[in-house]
């Protein structure tokens, strides 16, 4: 199914007046209302309203003119990325029709129905329906559909509310003028200089003619407006593996309701998913809100899960510490739970096993903690094959967290303290120091003088030469105690006779 | 019969020493699990405050009580963004060298005090944790004797345990088990060979037991606090208060 916004942009302007003046004041005394943007050097109209239409303006007419023709004619300049956020919206909106929208050109969407018509009581109803509803809604939209994306696109446009059954695209396209093929004025041209001005003469030709004049492309293209073959359209959302919905003829806005139904969901879709050997690793519900906004709300989970309990949960907490909260408005009257990301799971008949139990429950307490405050906020530790101290180590995110292959391995031998910090600072801070060692000197760190007491080291840590480009200053560390038994860890950047540079010291880390 | 039942199961409950020994750990160190009554007690609350300019001692002990108390099960550290700017971001390999698994650890950044501790209560519904850390530093508002209350009462319904690690802070009112003031003790051997990691631990706090102060010393390889090594006395300056 096609649809198409022949005057989405003064739509747009014209919906956010009403919304600003709710009593609409007389509509026919607004004057006709025109976008205007800049091609080629020159103001040109990009759309125009249905007045201004009536009146006899068309797109692509210079400003210059349309101001002569009319006076009084409103004015405004275009805004594509406003144009596009409401195309996205209106597709937001279509997505409880089928999970296959995409995005057609700046004025059009493109719906794959295959298979959901019958929801709505058939293809010519489920078409009238949408129409209908954009309609309401104060767009200017026209609708067809046809077995292929091209054929429909080009009925939208030029035969409006059809629904071509598949094989039939052929006859139908024919008397259509050679523009429904959306080929670009200078294509366009061409065929038409050559005296092919429907798409029913440009058919008849043979197919090696139009490939050597227009190119192989040209033939793809002209078999797909026929009805033959044709490429899928690709769906703006990656598109769910499994999905439950439940619909509601009174709009729903309570959050008892709004949780009930989660859970009722959850449990028909881990029905599907248990059947299916699966548990969801990300789900989406998806809120449709009775006047056409659209609200999205994803979880992850860090090991595949099917158990409503657990999928409710993660939900509630989600809705709960949401930064701008679910508005219901006047209601939801559709609420849609899908399975975006699925990964095979085995049967759960391990309860008996302590151990694999308190792995479930650490996990379901990752996928809580990551839910709330976002899965790069809760990490795992994994080793890391270097031996620069701040690199030692990974941080990874706990649901993401593989089982690391490389053991930990202590760097102290046994009996012997610590030779890695408790706590280091991301970036090292400058220190001073009285002397060139450690030993016997005073420290000055953050303007506080602490006395050193005991040094240990020069621990010499080389930087990877094989990762930077610029040879990085030798390290050398220091275990340093000063007289109140605070344990630093400090180096010095760069070897005196060596490296030509003053070395400086920096304080990493603190032991305990 | 029902009535029997019952009577035999208040029995079972007014039977002195319901406490079972599972729920003291012992930290290693003799006095001061005496002073405890056999250690610190599993699915409370416990208070370390480290003395202005001794965080990493701190951090260090409170490492070494949740070691004590996890043993082999997950440790969930809980740190806002702000301590790691101050005082240092949490290493892995410094847990792996202080005798920490680091695979068992689990870190959560938050980015407030109010996060943390319904981070805190949050987690300490999960009992398949052995203990958690939650590392505040300053002295928030939302951190109250309520909060607090919250706190132990959470603990004590799955018995995990809790650790405040509070870092920068004056003591005030709570509900907490225990309470430490933490800071380094110097180290006992002069020279070549650098000792262990040692506390001069106050234990201000001590709701069923008396309180007093110890030097300990963390053993990294055994995991457990111990006395610092005999040889070395005379050379730790006893506690200032």
């Amino acid at each position: 199914m096609a649809l198409w916004f022949p005057r989405l942009p003064t739509d747009r302007l014209q919906r956010r007046k009403k919304i600003l003046k709710a009593s609409a004041d007389s509509h026919s005394e607004a004057p006709p209302l025109v976008v205007v943007a800049k091609v080629d050097n020159a103001l040109r109209l990009s759309a125009v309203d249905r007045k201004a239409t009536s009146l006899g303006l068309a797109i692509g007419q210079p400003l210059a003119n349309a101001r002569a023709m009319l006076p009084a004619l409103k004015v405004v300049a275009a805004n594509e990325p406003d144009d596009l956020k409401l195309l996205t919206r209106i597709a937001d909106w279509c997505d409880r029709f089928t999970p296959f929208v995409a995005l057609d050109g700046p004025r059009g969407l493109l719906l794959d129905v295959t298979g959901a018509a019958h929801l709505f009581g058939g293809e010519q109803m489920m078409l009238n329906r949408i129409r209908e509803s954009l309609q309401a809604q104060g767009f200017a939209v026209r609708g067809a559909m046809a077995g292929t994306a091209m054929a429909a696109r080009a009925f939208a446009r030029y035969r409006d509310g059809t629904v071509i059954a598949p094989g039939k695209e052929a006859n139908a396209i024919a008397p259509l003028p050679v523009e429904a093929l959306n080929l670009g004025p200078v294509t366009t041209h061409a065929f038409r200089r050559a005296g092919l001005k429907t798409v029913g003469q440009t058919a008849n030709r043979k197919r090696p003619e139009i490939a050597a004049r227009f190119g192989a492309t040209m033939v793809a293209t002209l078999d797909e407006a026929l009805g033959h073959g044709g490429k899928p359209i690709s769906p703006r959302l990656p598109l769910p593996n499994y999905g439950k919905e439940q619909g509601f003829a009174e709009p729903i806005a309570t959050e008892e309701v709004i949780r009930a139904t989660l859970k009722s969901l959850a449990t028909a879709l881990s029905k599907v998913l248990e059947q299916h050997g699966e548990g969801a690793r990300r789900l989406d519900a998806v809120f449709f809100r009775a006047d056409g906004a659209v609200r999205r709300i994803a979880i992850e989970m860090g090991t595949p899960t099917r158990e409503p309990a657990i999928i409710e949960r993660l939900f509630r907490e989600k809705l709960d510490t949401l930064a701008d909260p679910l508005d219901p408005g006047f209601g939801f009257d559709l609420i849609r739970l899908s399975a975006s990301r699925v990964e095979r799971a085995e049967c759960e008949v391990s309860d008996l096993d302590a151990s694999i139990n308190e792995k479930a429950d650490i996990s379901f307490l990752v996928d809580r903690l990551a839910t709330r405050f976002g899965s790069q906020r809760i990490f795992a530790f994994q080793p890391n094959d270097t031996h620069i101290p701040e690199e030692a180590w990974l941080a990874v995110p706990a649901q993401y967290a593989q089982h690391s292959k490389l053991p930990w391995k202590k760097i102290r031998s046994a009996g012997d303290a610590p030779r890695r910090p408790l706590r280091l600072f991301a970036r090292p801070e400058p220190v001073n120091l009285l002397t060139a060692v450690p030993d016997l000197s005073h420290l000055c760190w953050r303007r506080a003088q602490h006395v050193v007491a005991q040094c240990e080291g020069p621990e010499r840590i080389a930087m990877e030469w094989w990762r930077h480009e610029t040879p990085q200053p030798i390290r050398d560390y220091f275990r340093v105690e000063d007289s109140e038994g605070r344990r630093y860890w400090l180096y010095r950047n760069g070897v005196f006779e060596r490296d030509g540079l003053v070395p400086q010291w920096f304080l990493h880390g603190f032991f305990a | 019969m029902r009535a029997e039942k019952i009577a035999a199961l208040r029995a079972s409950l007014d039977k002195p020493g319901v406490e079972e020994p599972s729920t003291r750990i012992p930290l290693g160190h003799s006095a001061a699990d005496l002073c405890l009554k056999g250690g610190l007690q599993r699915g409370a609350l416990h208070e370390v405050f480290a003395l202005i300019g001794h965080e990493a001692a701190a951090t260090g002990f409170v490492a070494g009580l949740a070691t004590r108390v996890a043993a082999s099960k997950h440790l969930l550290w809980i740190r806002q963004d702000f301590s790691a700017l101050e005082f240092g971001e949490l290493s892995a390999t410094g847990f792996l060298e202080f005798g920490l698994d680091p695979a068992r650890m689990l870190l959560l950044c938050v980015a407030s005090a109010a996060d943390s501790l319904r981070a805190a209560n949050d987690a300490l519904s999960c009992s398949a944790l052995g203990a958690i850390v939650i590392e505040i530093p300053g002295k928030p508002k939302v951190f109250d004797l309520m909060a607090s209350r919250r706190l132990t009462l959470a603990c004590a319904q799955k018995s995990v345990t809790a650790f405040l690690l509070r870092l920068g802070a004056p003591p005030d009112a709570s509900t907490a088990e225990t309470r430490w003031l933490v800071r380094a003790g110097s180290s006992p051997a002069q020279g070549e060979n650098w000792g262990q990691p040692i506390f001069k631990t106050d234990l201000v706090r001590n709701r069923h037991g008396q309180t007093g102060h110890w030097i300990m010393e963390w053993n990294c390889d055994k995991g457990l606090f111990q006395n610092p090594a005999a040889n070395s006395g005379a050379v730790v300056s006893s506690p200032s208060n």
